[in-house]
This record gives C-alpha cells, sequence and structure tokens, in this order.
C-alpha cells in the first residue's frame, strides 16, 4: 500500500490501485478485510431487515394514514358485524315467534277441541247420577241441570254416552213418560249419569242450591246422587259437521 | 484485495445465513453502515493518494460506526432520534460523495 512511501503520481492512480490490490498478509490488511467482512455482512443484513421491515421504520405521516385507513376499515366492519347481527337476531326471533305462534296455535285447537267437544277431556269434576224411577225426568230437567253445570262454570260436559256441546239439543223421546229423554238426538235412558269436568266443588254446590236441580228432582220424584272426583274422564266426543253456510267473516 | 476478498466474504456470509438483526441493533445498524462505507471510500481515496495506512483505516472504520451508532442513540435519547439520524446520513452521504469524486478524478481524471 502506501507503506512504502513512494509518491503514487496521477496518472499512476489505477498503478496505485493494483499495487493495492496485491494480498498481502499483513496483520492490518487482514483485520481490513475483516472489517470489510463485517461491513458487507452488515450490509446484506440491513437489506434483508429493511425489506422485512414491519411498521416501525415508517414515517409518522404514513403511519397516521395507515392509521387512518385501519380504523375506517375497522369502523365498516363493525358495521357490518352489527348489520349482520341484527339480521341473526331477526332471522332467530322470526324463528321463536313462528314457533311461539305454532305452540299457541296448537293451544288454541286444543282449547277449542275441548269446547267444541272434538277431543276426550278429563280432569277434576262431578258425577251427577239422576235416577228416575217415576219416569217423570224431561229433556227440560237435564237441560237446566246442564244449564246449572255450565254457569258453574263446567269446561266439558257429558250426558250419558252423548257430549254436550252448543248445539246440543234436550228433547223427551217419542213414547210418553218414562221413555228417556233425546240428547243431541240420541236415547238417554235412566239412570242419566251427568259427567262434569271443572272445579268439583262448584260444580256440586252449584246442583244444591236452594230451587235448584236437587230440588226440582225431588219434587219430580227423582234422586241425583253426585259424586266428586278428581279424575273424571269425559270420552264421548261430538261429530263437527262442515258448516255449510257460515264462511268465516273477514 | 484482502479488504475486496473480506466484502465478498461478508455478502455472501450474509446471503447465506439470512440473519435476523436483534432488536436492539436495529436503530443503529443502517447508520453504521452508511459510517463504515465512508470510512471504506475514505480508504480507497487514500489507496489513491498514496497515504493508505492500515492502523488508520481500522481506527477510522471502527470510529466511524461507533460514533455514528452513539450519535443515533443520543438522538433517541434525546428524542430527536430520526432527525438526528437524517443528518448523521446526510453528512456521511456528504463525506461519501466528495470521497467518490476524488477516487473518480484520480480513476478518471475528470
Amino acid at each position: 500500500m502506501s507503506g512504502d512511501g513512494r509518491p503514487a503520481p496521477a496518472p499512476g492512480a489505477w498503478r496505485a490501485l493494483g499495487r493495492a490490490a496485491v494480498p498481502r498478509a499483513t496483520r492490518g490488511q487482514l483485520l481490513a478485510g475483516l472489517l470489510c467482512a463485517v461491513l458487507g455482512f452488515g450490509v446484506v443484513a440491513q437489506v434483508r431487515q429493511t425489506q422485512v421491515a414491519g411498521l416501525e421504520d415508517l414515517r409518522e405521516a404514513d403511519l397516521v394514514r395507515i392509521l387512518d385507513d385501519t380504523t375506517g376499515r375497522a369502523d365498516r366492519l363493525a358495521e357490518e358485524v352489527r348489520a349482520l347481527e341484527q339480521t341473526r337476531r331477526e332471522l332467530t326471533e322470526g324463528g321463536d315467534s313462528a314457533r311461539a305462534a305454532e305452540r299457541a296455535a296448537q293451544e288454541r285447537a286444543t282449547a277449542y277441541g275441548l269446547l267444541a267437544g272434538t277431543l276426550p277431556a278429563s280432569g277434576p269434576g262431578i258425577v251427577a247420577t239422576v235416577t228416575d224411577p217415576a219416569g217423570a225426568v224431561t229433556g227440560t230437567t237435564l237441560l237446566s241441570a246442564v244449564q246449572e253445570l255450565r254457569d258453574a262454570g263446567a269446561e266439558a260436559v257429558q250426558v250419558g254416552s252423548t257430549r254436550v256441546v252448543a248445539s246440543t239439543a234436550f228433547a223427551d223421546a217419542p213414547g210418553g213418560a218414562g221413555a228417556g229423554v233425546l240428547v243431541g238426538g240420541a236415547l238417554e235412558q235412566p239412570p242419566y249419569v251427568v259427567r262434569a269436568v271443572g272445579a268439583p266443588d262448584t260444580l256440586a254446590t252449584a246442583l244444591d242450591i236452594p230451587g235448584g236441580v236437587r230440588e226440582t228432582l225431588r219434587q219430580l220424584g227423582a234422586e241425583l246422587d253426585v259424586s266428586t272426583g278428581d279424575e273424571v274422564v269425559i270420552s264421548a266426543l261430538h261429530a263437527v259437521s262442515e258448516p255449510q253456510y257460515a264462511r268465516p267473516a273477514r | 484485495m484482502i479488504a475486496a476478498v473480506g466484502l465478498l466474504v461478508g455478502v455472501v456470509a450474509g446471503v447465506l445465513l439470512q440473519p435476523e438483526v436483534p432488536l436492539w441493533l436495529q436503530p443503529y445498524l443502517p447508520i453504521a453502515v452508511v459510517a463504515a462505507l465512508d470510512a471504506v471510500f475514505g480508504g480507497l481515496r487514500a489507496v489513491l493518494d498514496g497515504i493508505f495506512d492500515d492502523r488508520v483505516f481500522v481506527v477510522s472504520f471502527v470510529a466511524n460506526t461507533v460514533v455514528a451508532a452513539l450519535i443515533v442513540y443520543l438522538g433517541d435519547q434525546l428524542g430527536v432520534g430520526s432527525q438526528l439520524s437524517t443528518g448523521v446520513v446526510v453528512v456521511l452521504g456528504v463525506r461519501i460523495f466528495s470521497n467518490a469524486a476524488a477516487i473518480r478524478r484520480h480513476l478518471l481524471k475528470a
């Protein structure tokens, strides 16, 4: 290198370079080579680092812009999440309300079935047995007994083997006294067994009121025997015919 | 020659090893590299001027990198790290350019 002290004139610059390029294993040369190796290593490492660099090397303005972008995107996504959750809620509640409506419809159908006499009913109630040795009990008497039970809150009533509904008619059977009673067109003969589902005590009391069913029957020479029960089964069904004229009004 | 070989070896080693720059070194390595480049160009110029000295080169190389890193560190501590880094890079860049110009005049006579 320049250690030889010879001046290196300008035209000999290339020669100086060539001389410098001659490898000499001096300690300084080796050290310089080592440092240059470190430099090359550092350059490569830094270049690689820069290529994989994340946000920490960015300028403040870039960071602000990126932050704005990210915030905006987060807002949009949050809005989307809200909308989707709203939709999901609506769908879920829609399913719930549909199920609830179905359940309510089912319950209504059951209640109507019980009222219309198309479903068998059971529950606490009374069984009233009318013995009529004199054959003096008429359809009117039975009807008043049924009406009394209805007034007392009977929810399902059966006379003999006939379900009593709103349209059930009571009539005296042709053939005079003692021939029986036509209940909804079916002939019932004494003893008449009247089953009613409702509050048992209320129903029993309703038949016992002064001037009521029991007294009337006694005057006719008939006997009324009432037993209350926790499980009175009303198994007779009323056949509902399709209405011929009536249609649901809108 | 050894220096050029060393540079090549270093580059190849860096490419092959794929080093991960440790976190504590990340702010200082770029400045240190620029400072080292400045030292190398200064050394090259000294070769062409005929005044190259191994010891001077080694000392200037190490001192340059250490001082550059120190300045950046100081700037970081003072809260002006990025500005000071820019200043150091500008100064070193100017030096590199002047050295490169001298080298160019030596080699190309222009």
